[in-house]
């Protein structure tokens, strides 16, 4: 009998340790959130001052400028033009159908200005500009070149981290512009296939594109691209464990990036366009 | 070797770090003095790395006192620990070069960001600090075109290039061959000899220790266990010495048992 309830005993504690995990995997989870929001607003405050404390922040800001926007371009380019084709080629389906094939335009116009192209570019240089980002600077990391900065008395923000941040504010809302085109031109093209006219096209654009609508979907980008430089840089300082952290904090950094987007994404559209669209 | 130390350069009391609840220096002490060659031995994990990350203010200590030139670091705001960094260099153990940098980007880095040189200034500098290792016309090679004998060349150029006082070495000689282990050992005197700079060089061949230290330090239980001249430090019958030095003489024993053999 006594072996019995040693065993029920045991059971009924396994059990509780068991309806504990999630209680424990949440609390785990929410501490490495917090725990990577304080450090990317840490990041944040000090890139801030580095920017005005030495000029050299501004040229190696150009130099990840290059990097970053010629290597993620022809990506987010092609990405965002066969995004706007697949939604002209319904959206053309469906509105010429309804006989209204001149909204087709301004329909395309404003989901590509105002999302998809802020959305998508975005996205596609978290994934490939990103992890380089993450990549280098956890490898930085995990070889003590972080360290052998510090002991030259380098400071690694202002040194990996500011110019990136300021490359990144700056490239994402250029490459939206190139995508915005390339997006636009896609659906023209295959709207103009599906059977609607050109120049009503042309029309629809002129009457229900506003400045509001492009500079704002500017403005988005340039946030995506502050918040991809900040995850991504933090993701990569705080790598350990040689390869395999490396490794973890590069998918880590994609992952959060393009997460942060999308929720970002809702919460932005909300304030910019909330109004506009009740 | 000098042996008139006048005044301590590094000095350390009840110094202590732990991490994950484990701790790896215990109030610990030590004092080196100006141009002074100190080697650190330990078996690995021991901390001697953490050690010299601490004295070079690379990594926070939790609790005790370190002064380096006078100075006390632990506790110190980051901003005033960059000016202590620059008087101190660290040459890391598998050199940490910069690797989407050249030779002549990694030795002029500091210089340029931290003393406004200009390109220049720069280029006679790392000529000099080059010259100075033994190291020429290999400016403008990345660090993946460099053996590991030259990298380790290039991480010394690169951590004399703020011209510090003070030189820290996280095993310098590890994976090198023995002639080049020995020239980078020569280097470490040289670097005293020339430019009268302090050095701590963590290690685990005590043989090349007793060549260029003035005193070897063993690190055991988070603590310094024994600190004493090469000649007393090998006599020394703490167990974990015991094992460094009758490893090093199994070495030549078993060597001189197969020449023996042989004949």
């Amino acid at each position: 009998m006594a072996q019995r309830g040693d065993i029920l005993e045991k059971t009924a504690q396994e059990l509780v340790q068991v309806a504990a995990l999630p209680t424990r995997y949440a609390s785990q989870q929410l501490m490495e959130f917090l725990e990577t929001l304080g450090e990317a607003v840490y990041l944040l405050i000090h890139s801030f001052r580095c920017m005005f404390s030495r000029s050299h922040v501004w040229v190696d800001a150009v130099t990840q400028m290059g990097i970053l926007g010629v290597n993620s371009l022809a990506l987010v380019m092609i990405t965002v033009a066969f995004s706007g084709m697949v939604l002209s080629l319904y959206s053309s389906q469906l509105l010429v159908k309804w006989g209204v094939g001149s909204f087709v335009g301004g329909g395309l116009a404003l989901s590509i200005v105002r999302e998809i192209a802020p959305v998508l570019t975005a996205v596609v240089v978290a994934a490939r500009a990103g992890s380089a980002i993450s990549s280098e600077i956890g490898t930085m990391k995990v070889t003590e070149q972080i360290d052998a900065l510090r002991s030259l008395s380098i400071d690694p923000v202002e040194f990996l981290v500011t110019p990136r941040v300021i490359a990144s504010v700056a490239v994402f809302p250029m490459l939206t512009v190139f995508a915005n085109w390339t997006g636009m031109l896609g659906g023209y093209l295959v709207a103009v296939l599906q059977g609607v006219a050109g120049g009503a096209f042309k029309e629809s654009v002129q009457r229900m594109l506003m400045g509001y609508d492009i500079s704002m979907g500017l403005v988005k980008a340039a946030i995506f691209g502050l918040v991809v430089a900040l995850v991504c840089c933090q993701q990569g300082l705080r790598t350990h464990g040689g390869a395999t952290g490396v490794g973890r904090s590069t998918t880590n950094a994609v992952v959060i990036s393009i997460v942060a987007i999308y929720i970002l994404n809702f919460f932005l559209a909300y304030i910019m366009f909330g109004r506009s669209m009740g | 070797m000098p042996t008139s130390h006048t005044r301590n350069v590094i000095e350390v009391e009840g110094l202590t770090y732990t991490v994950d609840g484990r701790t790896i220096l215990a109030d610990l002490a030590i004092a080196v003095s100006k141009a002074e060659i100190v080697g650190v031995v330990g078996a690995s994990g021991s901390g001697k790395s953490t050690l010299i990350k601490c004295l070079a203010a690379l990594t926070s200590a939790d609790a005790g006192s370190i002064l380096i030139n006078g100075r006390q670091i632990v506790g110190m705001p980051e901003r005033k620990l960059k000016e202590v960094r620059s008087e101190v260099g660290f040459v890391f153990q598998y050199s940490a070069l910069f690797d989407s940098m050249t030779v002549f980007e990694n030795i002029a880095l500091a210089p340029m960001r931290r003393l406004s040189y200009t390109r220049t200034q720069a280029m006679e500098l790392v000529r000099e600090k080059l010259q100075l290792v033994q190291l020429d016309g290999v400016q403008d090679y990345y660090p993946g075109q460099l053996s590991g004998g030259m990298a380790k060349r290039v991480g010394l150029a690169r951590a004399l290039a703020l011209e510090p006082a003070i030189l820290f070495y996280d095993e310098p000689t590890s994976g090198l061959d023995p002639p080049t282990a020995r020239s980078i050992d020569e280097l470490i005197v040289d670097m005293r000899r020339q430019l009268g700079v302090t050095s701590v060089v963590v290690s685990h061949d005590v043989p090349a220790l007793a060549r260029i230290a003035d005193r070897i330090a063993l690190l055991d239980g988070g603590k310094i266990a024994v600190m004493a001249p090469p000649q007393e430090f090998v006599r020394s019958d703490h167990p974990v010495v015991r094992q460094f030095v009758s490893a090093d003489n199994f070495g030549i024993a078993d060597a001189e048992k197969h020449s023996t053999d042989g004949t």
